[in-house]
């Protein structure tokens, strides 16, 4: 068996990125989007915890902290803006929220 | 800041752990994305972020693992469970699934996905460390040590011995953050501001 590097473990955050990209661009559920983002921001905390495991610093582990820091609150700003959002408009379809288009 | 390198280590687990654990993470994120009804979705995320939190733990990152765990898994998609069962959205549970320009986005999808092997694979074949003269991707050559990581983290975020951390003034910043943002999400949900 070939031993586990660091490419495995990026290969693996790299799938996560992209499924994350497709839930955010194809997907009309509001939540579902919102749960991408989510997949995206793991993914790029499994890259840097694998980076701070390459270089044998913490560097990598404390940025991922704050990551996880910035996804919570992001996701509370967000869901808070959709309930605002679905206790007007009573929708909550990507397509049908389109007050700014022309 | 360089914690100690404990180099006599044996591996924390087989690498079956690392495929087991990274096909669950995927298979699971394609069902965040497939599935029509959005509590199936969060269930799906869950056990996608439970899978990752196994990998941080393969990768000897056992503070990360346990912040993954309880902040990630045990309160934002506590969160987002609230929210599905607050917007009552059984309507769209009966509507389609994709836009109608999900062609589009797959192919973005696609471009970035070659995007990401070509830069992977060019890291592990092309370049090269100035300072060794090895492949600047190596194998997994830095053991940390497991029992004091949790210290040394702490050390870089609060500061050790009188001094202030590396990431003390950021730490102060994210705290700052998670105040505007509960700020936000408060008022955000008032019907009367």
């Amino acid at each position: 068996m070939v031993p586990i590097t660091t490419f495995h473990y990026l290969v693996v955050a790299a799938a996560l990125f992209v499924l994350g990209v497709i839930g955010v661009l194809t997907r009309r559920n509001v939540v579902i989007v919102l749960m991408s983002i989510e997949l995206i921001l793991n993914a790029v905390n499994l890259n840097l915890v694998a980076f701070s495991r390459m270089w044998g610093n913490l560097n990598g582990q404390v940025f991922s902290i704050f990551v996880t820091v910035d996804a919570a609150a992001e996701a509370a700003v967000g869901l808070g803006i959709l309930i605002a959002f679905f206790r007007n408009r009573e929708t909550i379809n990507v397509d049908e929220i389109d007050l700014l288009k022309w | 800041m360089n914690p100690v390198l404990n180099s006599g280590m044996a591996p924390v687990a087989t690498p079956w752990f690392f495929y087991v654990l990274g096909g669950l993470a995927v298979a699971s994120g394609v069902a965040v994305i497939t599935r029509r009804n959005a509590v199936h979705a969060a269930l799906a995320l869950i056990v996608t972020l439970l899978s990752v939190a196994g990998l941080y733990l393969m990768l000897y990152a056992p503070f990360v693992a346990g912040v993954q765990i309880i902040v990630y898994a045990g309160g934002i998609m506590v969160l987002f469970l609230f929210v599905i069962m607050l917007v009552n959205i059984e309507r769209s549970s009966k509507e389609r699934r994709f836009n109608r320009m999900w062609p589009v986005g797959l192919a973005a999808a696609c471009a970035l996905m070659a995007l990401f092997v070509s830069a992977i694979v060019k890291g592990k074949t092309v370049l090269t460390d100035p300072r060794t003269g090895q492949a600047l991707w190596p194998d997994i050559i830095a053991k940390l040590p497991e029992s004091s990581n949790t210290q040394q983290i702490a050390g870089m975020l609060y500061g050790e011995a009188g001094r202030m951390g590396q990431y003390t003034f950021a730490f102060e910043i994210a705290s700052l953050l998670l105040l505007v943002a509960i700020l936000g999400a408060v008022i955000m949900t008032k019907k009367k501001i």
